[in-house]
C-alpha cells in the first residue's frame, strides 16, 4: 500500500511541478504556435496530477486532490530536481521537456503491465497524449539541432550539458522500490532509465547533439526522498499564495 | 479578447481625403447592402482596408498583451480546477491573436510588421490591458466583466462586412463564452465565500469600474467618420450603444451579488439607457499615449519575449537560404 502510494506521489509530484515550471512560459513563447503548443503540455501534465491526486483520495481515502497538491509541506513533495529549476531560457526548456517526456512516457508505458489494474489503465490513457509531447521535444531538437545553425547547435548543446545531471536524477529510487518491483507494480527506475539513455541518447546524435558520458555526471539526487532544491520553496509559496491568504475559504 | 475602435485625431483628418473610383465604390456599397461578405481578393475602397487592418491588429495585440496581466496568475491559480481552466483560457486568447493576425494578414500587413509597430507604440491595444491585475480577484472580475465587454463588442463585429475577419470573431465568440463562464463562476465563488473574499472582490471592482466604463471609448455617436464605418459594417454599433448593452446585462448581476461599483449616479432611466459619472476620459486618452500604470511594463515584457527568442527565429528561417531568397 505505502509503496504504491510513494510511486503515485512521484509521479504526480513531478508532473504538477513540471506543468508549474512550463506554465510560466505561457504568453512568452518564441511563436504564438509555440507558445499554445507548450502552454497546452503544460496543461496536460496538471491533468496528470490532478488525476493521480484524486487516485490517492479515491483508492487510498487520503486528502482531496487540492490539499495534496497544494497544502502539503517541502518535505513531502517527492518530485525529482529536473522540474524545479526555473528558467528564462528556451533552449533549456527544450531539451528539460524532451528528457522529462521520454522519461514520462517510458515510466507510463512500463505501468501499462502493473499488477495494480487501475494503474495500469490510467496509464494507457496518458501515454498516448505524452507521445505528443514527446514529438514536440523531438521536432525542435531536430529543428535546433541539426537542422539548425551554429547558434542554435551550441545553444542546444549546452543545455543538455546543463539539463543531463537533473535529468538523471529523474531516475533516482524511492526508499520502497523493492517492493514495487518484486509485486509487480512497477519495473523500477534502474530498468528505466537503462531504455531512456537508450532511446534519448539514439535521438540526440541523429539530431547532431550528444549526451554527456554518463559515468562523467554526478545525478542531481535527493527529490525523491524530500530533499529538495532551493528552487522549490519558493516554487510552492508562490503556488499557495493564494489559498493561504485565506486558509478558510474555497476558491 | 476585444476588438478596439480608437483612430487618433490627426488620422481621422486625414482619411476624410481619400478619394475612390465613385463605380467602384457604388458596387462594394451595394455588395455591402446585401449582406455579402468582402474576401481579400475583391475590391476595396483604401479606407476600408486600412481601418480594418487598424482594428484588426488592434484586436490581436488586445489578445496578447491581455494574456500578459492573467497569465501572472496561472502559477498562482488557488485549486486545480482554476488552474487548468485559466492555463486554458491565456492559451485561447494567444489563440485569438494568432487567428486575428492571420486575418489582418489577409489585408497586406505581415505579423512582423504588425509586432515591431505594436513594440514601437505605433499601434494600440485596449487600454484595460494596461491597468494591474494585482489580486486574485482581478483575475475573477477580468474573466467576468472584461470578457463580457469583449463578448459585446466581437458577436456585434462578427456581423460586419469583412469575411475574413467574421469568421475568426465566430470561432473567437465560440471560445470567449467559455472565459465568461467560468470567469462567472470563480467571480460568484469569491462573491459568496469569505468576508476577506468579498472585500477583495469588491476591491477589485471597485479599481475596474473606471477602465471597464472606458473599454468602449468615448462616445462616437455623432461622428461622420463612425458613420462611414458602419455604412461598411466595418463598426456594427456605436461606443455608447455597445457601453450600454453590456452594462444592462451586466450591472444588475454584480448587484444581485451584494456588490457595489464606485459610481453613486451609476443607474438606468426609463428608456433603458444607462447613465454615470464622467468616467474621467483625459485619463483614457493618457493611457492610449503610453502613460497608463502598466503601458512600459507590458511592452517590456513583449520586446523580452521578441529579443530573448531572436535565436530560434534565426534558426528556423534557415540562415543559409537567407541571402538568396526574395523577401517577399
Ligand atoms: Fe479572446
Ligand atoms: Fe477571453
Amino acid at each position: 500500500m505505502e509503496a504504491t502510494q510513494e510511486l503515485l506521489f512521484k509521479i504526480a509530484d513531478d508532473a504538477l511541478i513540471m506543468g508549474h515550471t512550463d506554465s510560466t512560459w505561457t504568453g512568452l513563447g518564441p511563436t504564438l504556435e509555440e507558445d499554445i503548443a507548450f502552454s497546452s503540455m503544460s496543461q496536460d501534465k496538471i491533468g496528470h496530477a490532478w488525476n493521480l491526486y484524486q487516485m490517492l483520495h479515491d483508492k487510498f481515502g487520503l486528502a482531496d486532490a487540492d490539499t495534496l497538491g497544494f497544502k502539503r509541506e517541502e518535505k513531502e513533495y517527492k518530485c525529482s530536481h529536473l522540474t524545479e529549476v526555473p528558467t528564462q531560457d528556451y533552449a533549456y526548456a527544450l531539451v528539460r521537456q524532451f528528457f522529462f517526456d521520454h522519461g514520462q512516457f517510458m515510466r507510463f508505458s512500463a505501468l501499462k503491465n502493473s499488477s495494480i489494474e487501475w494503474l495500469a489503465d490510467f496509464s494507457r490513457k496518458v501515454t498516448s497524449e505524452i507521445k505528443y509531447h514527446t514529438l514536440h521535444g523531438d521536432t525542435w531538437l531536430k529543428k535546433l539541432g541539426a537542422q539548425g545553425n551554429e547558434e542554435s547547435k551550441a545553444r542546444m548543446q549546452s543545455a543538455i550539458n546543463e539539463v543531463f545531471p537533473l535529468a538523471l536524477g529523474y531516475f533516482e529510487e524511492g526508499p520502497r522500490e523493492a517492493e514495487l518491483i518484486e509485486k509487480n507494480i512497477f519495473i523500477g527506475e534502474k530498468a528505466l532509465q537503462e531504455a531512456w539513455l537508450e532511446k534519448v541518447g539514439d535521438l540526440v546524435a541523429q539530431y547532431g547533439l550528444t549526451l554527456p558520458e554518463g559515468n562523467t555526471v554526478d545525478p542531481s539526487l535527493g527529490g525523491r526522498n524530500g530533499y529538495h532544491t532551493e528552487h522549490l520553496q519558493p516554487l510552492l509559496a508562490e503556488m499557495t499564495e493564494v489559498t493561504a491568504s485565506d486558509p478558510e475559504a474555497t476558491w | 479578447m476585444y476588438g478596439g475602435g480608437y483612430i487618433p485625431e490627426e488620422e481621422k483628418r486625414k482619411q476624410q481625403h481619400m478619394e475612390e473610383d465613385p463605380a467602384k465604390l457604388a458596387e462594394f456599397e451595394a455588395r455591402i447592402d446585401n449582406g455579402e461578405k468582402i474576401e481579400p481578393h475583391d475590391w476595396m475602397p483604401a479606407e476600408y482596408r486600412k481601418q480594418l487592418i487598424r482594428m484588426i491588429e488592434q484586436h490581436a495585440h488586445s489578445e496578447i498583451i491581455g494574456s500578459l496581466p492573467e497569465g501572472t496568475w496561472i502559477t498562482r491559480a488557488p485549486s486545480f480546477k482554476r488552474k487548468m481552466a485559466l492555463i486554458a483560457k491565456v492559451q485561447d486568447e494567444i489563440g485569438h491573436g494568432q487567428l486575428l493576425y492571420n486575418a489582418a494578414e489577409t489585408l497586406g500587413k505581415s505579423r512582423e510588421q504588425m509586432m515591431q509597430d505594436l513594440l514601437t507604440g505605433k499601434s494600440k491595444y485596449s487600454n484595460v490591458f494596461n491597468y494591474p491585475a494585482k489580486t486574485w480577484a482581478d483575475v475573477a472580475v477580468i474573466g467576468f466583466l472584461i470578457d463580457a465587454a469583449a463578448i459585446v463588442n466581437q458577436v456585434a463585429n462578427s456581423k460586419g462586412s469583412y469575411g475574413p475577419y467574421s469568421r475568426a470573431l465566430e470561432r473567437i465568440c465560440y471560445e470567449e463564452s467559455f472565459h465568461l463562464k467560468q470567469g462567472h463562476d470563480a467571480f460568484v465563488a469569491l462573491a459568496t465565500g469569505t468576508e476577506s473574499q468579498r472585500a477583495m472582490l469588491q476591491d477589485a471592482v471597485n479599481r475596474w469600474y473606471r477602465p471597464i466604463i472606458h473599454f468602449f471609448g468615448p462616445s462616437d455617436k455623432d461622428s461622420v467618420h463612425t458613420g462611414k464605418l458602419m455604412r461598411w459594417k466595418v463598426k456594427m454599433m456605436t461606443n455608447d450603444a455597445m457601453r450600454n448593452q453590456f452594462l444592462s446585462s451586466y450591472v444588475p448581476k454584480v448587484w444581485e451579488l451584494g456588490l457595489s461599483f464606485p459610481d453613486p449616479k451609476l443607474h438606468k432611466d426609463d428608456n433603458g439607457e444607462w447613465h454615470f459619472s464622467d468616467p474621467n476620459w483625459d485619463e483614457f486618452y493618457q493611457v492610449i499615449k503610453g502613460n497608463g500604470p502598466c503601458n512600459a511594463e507590458r511592452l517590456a515584457v513583449r520586446s523580452w519575449v521578441e529579443t530573448q527568442h531572436k535565436w530560434i527565429r534565426e534558426a528556423l528561417f534557415n540562415p543559409n537560404a537567407k541571402y538568396t531568397l526574395p523577401l517577399s
